[in-house]
């Protein structure tokens, strides 16, 4: 097999997997935007005579043709509580993904751009926060601050900028010696002029490979605090709450904890595998 | 090498004395001292007595300093909730947390290496494919629910092995597995990526054409090179298991120090949570100083970067 074929291969295979992750992170977020027009039911709405009916696929006789994927302990509709989790998955992995790039992008770029002393000081912020425990932090300030959106957010930002950092001060310290950069300091411009003219649009392409998964990160984690009893704060229906709160009933419930954990795993697969075609469009050599 | 160790070694210090300042920091925001000691009945009078007691109205820097005096001695104060010193709980669960996290990264050598080496040989078949499938889909899981279906099939439905609790190694086998798993991945496309790099240089050219044993190539010429930075790597996952280690025991109702962590989260024991975090970061930057050390001595490139 010659190697052109080779990369001829892996990039349509890596197109595959794009189109495919492309299509589904687009109607779970489609789902998210339409939750109300989609859901059949309010999604906080208790009908306590129709607790914990199974989905017509796991027990057709104890079934209600009402809820498609049945109930939960409390009797709220399923199906609508996923649909509307799907807000909460995005909404905190998209502004988490800002907040901790916005950090992470800064630092790194400062310290590829300027190096030496500023370098240092990045450094050691990265450090001490590789020695932070994620979990057990974010799970300690929650429990300070309260379980809120916005909480959850920002402490998950402040966590999660490290990769970021990391590899926007290597891209930065590439681009910094190039022709064009040394152009724009012999005409006279302003440091903030040529990082956000020269350097910045020249590291921001391998921006989206780490937001892709920093944003997945995000998700996981949120999913795991809310899991704890220390993140989303029950009713909202995050898909960690969800799989908690069946917990308890999962020897003869089992598909309580099946769908949500699952709703979980197809959205963070379609992001990983839309920042692997990504990056496997923009550089075919990287996988190997 | 001195130079180098020097400044690697002032950079851990300057880390371990910020986590210090940030686990101070935790206890002190997580509400008042003072009036927690005090009880909930406590007059406003009594609550200033404590603090002028406990030394908690000096300069914040200067009970900083003296904490961390302290703490250093072993000191880490006592916990809201248990008769018990923070030093001797931290102490009593930690070697089930060892274990767990020994465990695991056992776990998660046995599955990365042998995957990684066998999608490296058969590069770009199916095989390959597999394995990496599996380390996408491992990627994608949350932790807690891995460790849920693992309790589902293994002891529920085929009630193989213990769910909760800490009393026999059997009881770690579950928690090892679903903690092993999450870090196979990165270790995995590690070695398939050493391995790949391996097999393409002259020196297994030359192997081969010596007319080496196949087997003898495999293992003792390229293995050996491609693991190299894996086994970097594992030293810094082993620190992540016993972070990461706070959901799986939680899970599993194992008695390690992430289960603790969380128990005294939710019951807001922050002295206990603090002493912890302390424990768990200064350990992480240990760990990572030693691994630099060793890598830097194996290979002297690094010692000039």
């Amino acid at each position: 097999m010659s190697g052109a074929q080779v990369t001829r291969r892996a990039r349509w295979r890596g197109n595959w997997g794009l189109i495919i992750a492309a299509v589904v992170l687009g109607a779970i977020a489609l789902m998210a935007v339409a939750a109300p027009l989609l859901a059949p039911f309010d999604p906080y709405e208790q009908i306590l005579d129709d607790r914990m009916l199974p989905p017509a696929f796991v027990d057709a006789e104890r079934a209600s043709p009402d809820h498609l994927l049945g109930t939960d302990n409390l009797g709220r509709d399923y199906l609508s509580r996923l649909i509307y989790g799907a807000r909460i998955s995005l909404l905190i992995g998209f502004f988490t993904m800002v907040v901790s790039g916005v950090i992470g992008t800064v630092l790194g770029v400062a310290a590829g751009f300027f190096g030496g002393r500023t370098d240092m000081v990045v450094s050691f912020l990265v450090t001490t926060r590789l020695s932070l425990p994620v979990v057990m932090v974010a799970l300690a300030v929650v429990a300070v601050l309260g379980g809120s959106l916005q909480v959850v957010v920002l402490v998950l930002g402040l966590l999660l900028w490290d990769r970021f950092a990391v590899v926007m001060r290597s891209a930065t310290m590439q681009v910094r010696s190039r022709d064009y950069v040394t152009a724009a300091r012999a005409i006279g411009c302003s440091v903030p002029r040529i990082l956000w003219g020269e350097v910045l649009p020249n590291v921001v392409s391998g921006l989206v490979v780490i937001a892709s998964y920093e944003m997945a990160q995000a998700i996981l984690l949120e999913a795991a605090l809310s899991f704890l009893g220390l993140g989303v704060q029950p009713p909202l229906p995050s898909w960690g709450l969800m799989v908690s709160e069946a917990k308890e009933f999962m020897l003869f419930e089992p598909w309580m904890i099946m769908l949500p954990g699952a709703a979980i795993c197809v959205l963070v697969l379609a992001i990983n595998l839309l920042g692997d075609g990504i990056r496997d469009l923009t550089a075919p050599e990287g996988r190997r | 090498m001195l130079g180098f160790a020097l400044r690697r070694a002032a950079l851990a210090v300057a880390v371990g004395l910020a986590v210090s300042a940030i686990a101070f920091l935790l206890l002190r925001v997580s509400g008042d001292l003072a009036a927690t000691l005090a009880g909930e009945e406590a007059s406003a009078a009594e609550i200033e007595r404590i603090r002028g007691l406990y030394g908690l109205d000096r300069p914040v820097i200067v009970q900083y300093g003296e904490w961390l005096l302290r703490s250093l001695r072993g000191d880490l104060g006592r916990s809201l909730f248990y008769p018990e010193s923070v030093a001797k709980l931290i102490l009593d669960r930690l070697p089930n947390t060892a274990t767990l996290a020994t465990l695991g990264l056992a776990v998660a050598l046995l599955l990365s290496i042998p995957l990684g080496v066998v999608a490296a040989l058969f590069r770009n078949t199916w095989i390959d494919r597999l394995a990496l499938a599996l380390a996408v889909l491992g990627q994608a899981m949350p932790s807690f629910w891995f460790a849920l279906l693992l309790i589902f099939f293994f002891g529920i439905t085929l009630g193989w092995l213990p769910v909760s609790g800490t009393e026999g190694l059997a009881n770690f086998v579950l928690p090892a597995l679903a903690l092993g798993w999450f870090s196979t991945p990165v270790l995995m496309r590690l070695t398939r990526a050493g391995m790949v790099e391996v097999l393409a240089a002259d020196y297994i050219r030359t192997a081969h054409a010596k007319g080496l044993p196949v087997r003898t190539v495999l293992v003792k010429h390229a293995l050996r090179n491609a693991v190299a930075p894996v086994v970097a790597l594992a030293s810094v996952q082993f620190g992540n298991m016993l972070s990461g280690s706070v959901v799986i025991e939680t899970v599993f109702a194992l008695q390690g120090i992430g289960y603790l962590a969380w128990e005294s989260i939710s019951r807001r024991d922050f002295p206990v949570v603090q002493g912890i975090l302390l424990v768990v970061a200064l350990f992480y930057v240990v760990l990572t100083l030693v691994a630099d050390l060793l890598n830097a001595w194996l290979d002297p490139r690094i010692r000039s970067g």
